[in-house]
């Protein structure tokens, strides 16, 4: 999957990071805990981002970090501060087995790449760096060589990250009318 | 070709015969909502597309009800950006505290909602309207934005699966102990991205209370939507309510499913999820002796009239326990009336329980019942993630308004039989 921020130029869209282990059904409250939900400033958010989970996390993060998690990332509620947390914190990309459905879309929404490749997860070790092609979806780890293949980005997400996002994509159909 | 509930309302939406799972489809909006955690995002991001009027201002509904009364002065602000957008954009729907409630007790309360429609909200228990036969679920920020200009959002076709619940209930045995089962069944990813259709001769007797706390937590199975087939429950709680026309729409008799789990639930006791995950359900009978520090009877789960008659017949001539604060948030002001008229409050009141104006306030740890390092708290409300409510060191146990009361009167996780 790839962003808005990084799809206009094939090298942006290859990331590289080190990365953080998270297990299965990380939730929304994990991620960004409620009490911090009177505001959405992503540098706020990000100084608590996955706290509940990890609270050394928000300290030991850094820009370009990917953060690689076990099924069902991002359960709970609706709260689009959960990406913007994690992104807000440096996050490049988060891997995991699977996506909660809000998170994906929000994710999308919010230009946060996401990709779901479960041999990848059961294989990475914390700390290992991985460079990761947004565009082809491949995931090759640097730490031991090996190459995994990401679900490919369906095509109709990819037409909303090639409009620019959710509100660039309704801002020209609205424009259009 | 024969079509599932949820395929047969996104068709009619999408203005097509007809719909299979895996399509994307662009359908029209019935309805959709925020509040005032997920809408000063969406208003941010409306403001930033350029746009000048939303779609259709009788449509949309604003509803300050996690932080408020504010609980604080960043909350405030919040709450203030909903209300000046509502005003400036002329949105009838905007709910005042003293007029407020819970967004997914309030909105059906309103007849807002309705059997047939599509209905996004950014808030993931969007999905409890699937009671009346609504095809709605929780979106984030900017697909609510989204939607508030053009009136319309995009949908991949859930695949289906069906639920069929045979049997007689169980004394003390509802609509939160099946979906609790449920849950416990399949797990919090069992229905990741699909449809559930809750059926059966178990459902189709339950009030539409009930029935609503069931699809309001089909999100904690990972679900899009959890819907109930409309019937003459449905229609008498929605006549007398409906601001708009509904339709009712119904499963073909040989609809597809992608699984279909038949349980007999006669033998089915109350059930109580552990923490830290609505999956790790226990029959009450079960479990060992647990002290709880807090009861909390309320949400957007347990909130309406029914669950705080449960409650007060379980607290009647009671006391809670010593060791236990012991609060209850009717979910809207007219159940707060209708339970004072009942004589509910004089029992909370007299068992010394604390009754609230409503909010969603302790369910996601925000305020009005915080838990402390090391508590335990029993609650009506729908998650029991680490630190929901409250310090990552404390637990929520996840009930029914019986297994609640019975626990906050004996100061343990309890029966409502060892009390009654």
């Amino acid at each position: 999957m790839g962003c808005a921020c990084c799809h206009t130029s094939k090298k942006a869209n290859v990331l590289s990071g080190r990365t953080w282990i998270f297990g299965d059904d990380v939730d929304t409250d994990a991620i960004i805990p409620a009490r911090y939900l009177n505001t959405s400033d992503p540098k706020e958010l990000a100084f608590h981002c996955m706290e509940d989970a990890d609270p050394t996390f928000p300290s030991k993060v850094q820009p370009g970090d990917i953060i690689v998690a076990g099924k069902n990332f991002g359960c709970g509620s609706s709260r689009e501060h959960a990406p913007i947390a994690i992104k807000g914190a440096g996050v490049a990309c988060v891997v995991a087995k699977s996506f909660a459905r809000i998170f994906y879309r929000n994710a999308f929404n919010m230009g946060l790449p996401i990709l779901e490749c479960p041999q990848a997860v059961e294989d990475v070790k914390e700390g290992d760096q991985l460079e990761i092609d947004l565009g082809s979806g491949t995931i090759q780890n640097l730490s031991t060589g090996q190459t995994y293949q990401a679900q490919p980005i369906p095509p109709f997400m990819m037409e909303l990250l090639e409009a620019g996002g959710l509100m660039a994509y309704v801002k020209k159909r609205v424009q259009a009318a | 070709m024969s079509m599932t509930l949820a395929e047969k309302i996104l068709a009619a939406h999408a203005g097509r015969e007809r719909v299979e799972p895996g399509q994307l489809l662009e359908v029209s909006v019935d309805f959709c909502l925020g509040n005032d955690i997920t809408a000063p995002i969406a208003i941010q991001a409306f403001r930033e597309a350029g746009v000048d009027k939303v779609f259709d201002p009788e449509r949309i509904a604003l509803i300050p009800d996690h932080f408020v009364p504010n609980k604080d002065i960043a909350s405030a602000m919040q709450v203030k950006m909903l209300r000046d957008f509502a005003r400036e954009q002329g949105i009838p729907h905007y709910y005042e505290v003293g007029r407020m409630g819970i967004e997914h007790a309030l909105l059906p309360e309103q007849g807002l909602v309705l059997p047939g429609d599509v209905v996004i909200g950014a808030d993931s228990h969007t999905c409890t309207y699937g009671a009346l036969g609504a095809f709605a679920t929780g979106v984030g920020s900017t697909d609510l934005a989204a939607a508030m200009v053009l009136g319309t959002t995009w949908f991949k076709v859930p695949a289906s699966i069906k639920f069929v619940y045979h049997g007689r209930r169980k004394p003390w045995v509802g609509g939160k102990d099946l979906i609790l089962h449920t849950i416990g069944q399949i797990g919090v990813d069992g229905a990741r991205y699909m449809a559930m259709e809750f059926t059966g001769p178990v459902v189709q007797d339950l009030p539409m209370s009930h029935r609503m706390t069931m699809s309001n937590m089909a999100i904690e199975a990972g679900a899009k939507v959890g819907l109930i087939e409309p019937d003459q429950i449905t229609r008498d709680y929605v006549d007398g309510r409906a601001q708009r026309s509904y339709v009712f729409h119904q499963s073909d008799p040989d609809a597809r499913y992608e699984a279909v789990y038949d349980w007999d639930v006669s033998s089915l006791d109350p059930m109580v999820a552990l923490p830290h995950l609505p999956e790790n359900v226990k029959p009450v009978t079960e479990l060992p002796e647990i002290s709880i520090d807090q009861v909390v009877i309320g949400s957007c789960t347990n909130g309406r009239l029914d669950d705080l008659r449960e409650a007060a017949a379980v607290l009647k001539g009671h006391k809670v326990s010593d060791h236990v604060r012991c609060i209850i948030i009717p979910a809207t002001q007219r159940i707060y009336r209708q339970a004072m008229q009942e004589g509910l409050l004089e029992i909370f009141l007299e068992a010394n329980a604390a009754v609230s104006t409503p909010t969603c306030g302790p369910c996601l740890g925000g305020h009005m019942g915080i838990l402390a390092q090391g508590e335990r708290a029993v609650a009506t409300t729908n998650r029991n993630f680490v630190g929901r409510m409250g310090h990552p060191e404390s637990e929520v146990y996840l009930s029914s308004p019986a297994v609640a009361a019975a626990s906050a009167v004996l100061g343990r996780i309890a029966h409502p039989e060892e009390v009654h």
